[in-house]
């Protein structure tokens, strides 16, 4: 590890200030960063340390959005009883991701801006666009099992490794900002992730020392919440193919609410909202799925190797199709008035 | 370089220009002499290394030492001692949980601070109601996937935190005093195979004898 200048601002307004100097990096979790800069990948000068922030609660607000800080740990997030009961595919998500041990550790915020477990990123020896710009791809032929589909270019297929980030984009969450200048702005995930094109090097849309305070909810959204990830192990691996789904349908049948996120096939957690508009405009019938799943796919590139992706996807939305069908005629022959179907699996 | 106070095993440190980089695993092995967490693999992948900060589990590899300033640390060293085994020490002894025993440190203070995770109602992935999880072998599993061990040891492991967690009457799930079944898993696109067997509290035979193993 290079050494660093270590820094634990006090205050919001210091923190963006350290955070501007050259080859300076905000800490927190530091569950994802640290590993990174045991390989070298990350080389920060300055490190600032933001965990003494008041940046740990969560909020309902009374437009009905919740809060988050930044600081909140991911299992505290997934822990608490407001997104239990009212963003469940978050918990879900939360709880689908890492070990006990690092939600302990690991941030709201971390978690959005972690970085892709691509194998040649890692490799400190390898050429990676996005490690060292230019110096080439070798993942496109090389092994790209677990990369992304969706979202990439000629110059990286990294995927985005975090499941977290899926269910906050199907939620629509929007983060918080805290620039030096003492301002502040609202990014939604859309617009805080940059599509890799020829500079995978460039992630987020954040400028230098723009510190995310917060992430914000909208209201909840009713519908049956899910989160389903396909892994090579059955706990602590990554996402091959993950789906965070909200999806409501009203008494006749139609689909009301779709919402479909992807992990694992996305250069960013991915959503396509042609593909929900068209599933809208259906009661869920399994040829509306399936040309809906198709059009999700059709900007698919893939490799030789992670082609089996396409799918494996196609299969996933399916089963959340299904089962949203299957939930709602329960719910319909059920007496009880409780929404029971919120807070399913 | 700045000074610290680190709380470890109840008993204040006081560190001067140690190097920014330390982590918290190096500094106890190195600088403290505690040298019960071990270094697996230093990258969190392992769980050897985990530790209890202020209450919570995590993986000390992947912590700097800095940024502990005041924390409550605990390490294996605080759980228990030869002639005062804490009784999941003694459960792994029991059910001989461990073969080389590199992991156990980690296992241990990893299962300590999940079974107070249990207590909390923390929710898991495999929980089908995400307020009040009821406590299987597949839910130690899934608890527990953040501490590998190369011996595979990990039925006898499983069955260790299964009886102290029994013993605390968090096993038990409603008002028949009945143990969950492995079989209660949320649906899922795969998950390995599942057992119809029940383990039974009173009895002799361990629930991984019983075939329902992780």
């Amino acid at each position: 590890m290079k050494p660093f200048v270590y820094q634990r601002p006090s205050h919001v307004t210091q923190a963006t200030t350290d955070g501007a100097a050259q080859d300076a990096t905000f800490i927190a979790g530091g569950t994802n960063l640290l590993d990174l800069m045991k390989h070298d990948i990350e080389t920060p000068l300055k490190l600032v340390d933001i965990n003494h922030l008041e940046l740990a609660q969560i909020e309902k607000l009374d437009s009905g959005e919740l809060k988050i800080g930044a600081l909140v740990s991911n299992s505290d997030l997934a822990a608490h009883p407001e997104v239990i009961a009212h963003y469940p595919v978050l918990s879900r998500a939360l709880l689908a991701g890492a070990s006990g041990q690092l939600r302990n550790k690991a941030t709201t915020a971390g978690n959005l801006l972690q970085r892709t477990r691509c194998y040649y990123f890692y490799q400190i020896d390898s050429p990676c666009n996005k490690r060292n710009p230019g110096s080439g791809c070798p993942a496109i032929e090389g092994e790209s099992r677990l990369l992304a589909i969706l979202g990439v270019s000629d110059d990286c297929i990294a995927q985005h490794p975090s499941d977290m980030a899926v269910a906050m984009r199907a939620l629509d969450a929007k983060v918080l900002t805290q620039l030096p200048d003492g301002s502040s702005r609202t990014l939604t995930l859309d617009e805080l992730y940059r599509l890799p094109e020829n500079t995978p090097n460039l992630e987020t849309n954040l400028q230098s020392g723009e510190l995310i305070s917060h992430i914000i909810l909208p209201p909840p959204v009713s519908g049956l919440h899910t989160y389903d990830k396909v892994r090579d192990r059955a706990s602590y691996a990554f996402a091959v193919v993950s789906l965070a789904a909200v999806i409501d349908i009203d008494r006749d049948g139609n689909l009301t609410t779709v919402r479909l996120a992807f992990g694992g096939i996305g250069v960013m957690p991915w959503r396509n909202r042609a593909v929900e508009a068209l599933l809208m405009s259906s009661k869920g019938e399994r040829e509306a799925v399936i040309q809906a799943a198709e059009l999700l796919l059709s900007d698919a590139k893939t490799t030789q190797k992670n082609a089996f992706k396409v799918p494996l996807t196609k299969r996933l939305v399916i089963q959340a199709i299904d089962r949203a069908i299957s939930a709602s005629k329960e719910a319909a022959l059920s007496t009880s008035a409780q929404p029971a179907h919120l807070n399913l699996p | 370089m700045p000074n610290l106070t680190l709380t470890i095993n109840g008993q204040a440190h006081h560190l001067d220009d140690l190097d920014p980089r330390t982590s918290l695993l190096d500094v106890c092995r190195q600088h403290l002499d505690l040298t019960g967490a071990k270094k697996g693999c230093d990258h969190g992948q392992c769980g050897a290394c985990t530790m209890i900060v202020n209450g919570k589990r995590i993986n000390s590899c992947l912590t700097l030492a800095i940024m502990h300033d005041g924390d409550e640390i605990t390490t294996i060293e605080g759980i228990g001692a030869p002639d005062s085994l804490s009784e999941l020490q003694q459960a792994f002894i029991d059910h001989d949980a461990f073969q080389c025993g590199y992991c156990t440190p980690g296992q241990i203070c990893s299962a300590t601070a999940m079974i107070s995770e249990i207590e909390k109602h923390f929710p898991s992935h495999v929980s089908n109601d995400l307020t009040q999880p009821k406590i299987s072998l597949e839910e130690i599993s899934e608890r527990m996937s953040g501490n590998l061990c190369r011996c595979s040891a990990y039925p006898n492991i499983i069955n260790a935190i299964y009886q102290v967690l029994s013993t605390k009457g968090l096993t038990k799930t409603d008002s028949s005093n009945t143990v969950t079944s492995t079989t209660d898993s949320k649906p899922q696109i795969w998950s390995p195979l599942t057992s119809n067997a029940k383990p039974h509290q009173d009895s002799n035979i361990s629930p991984c004898q019983l075939g329902a193993e992780s």
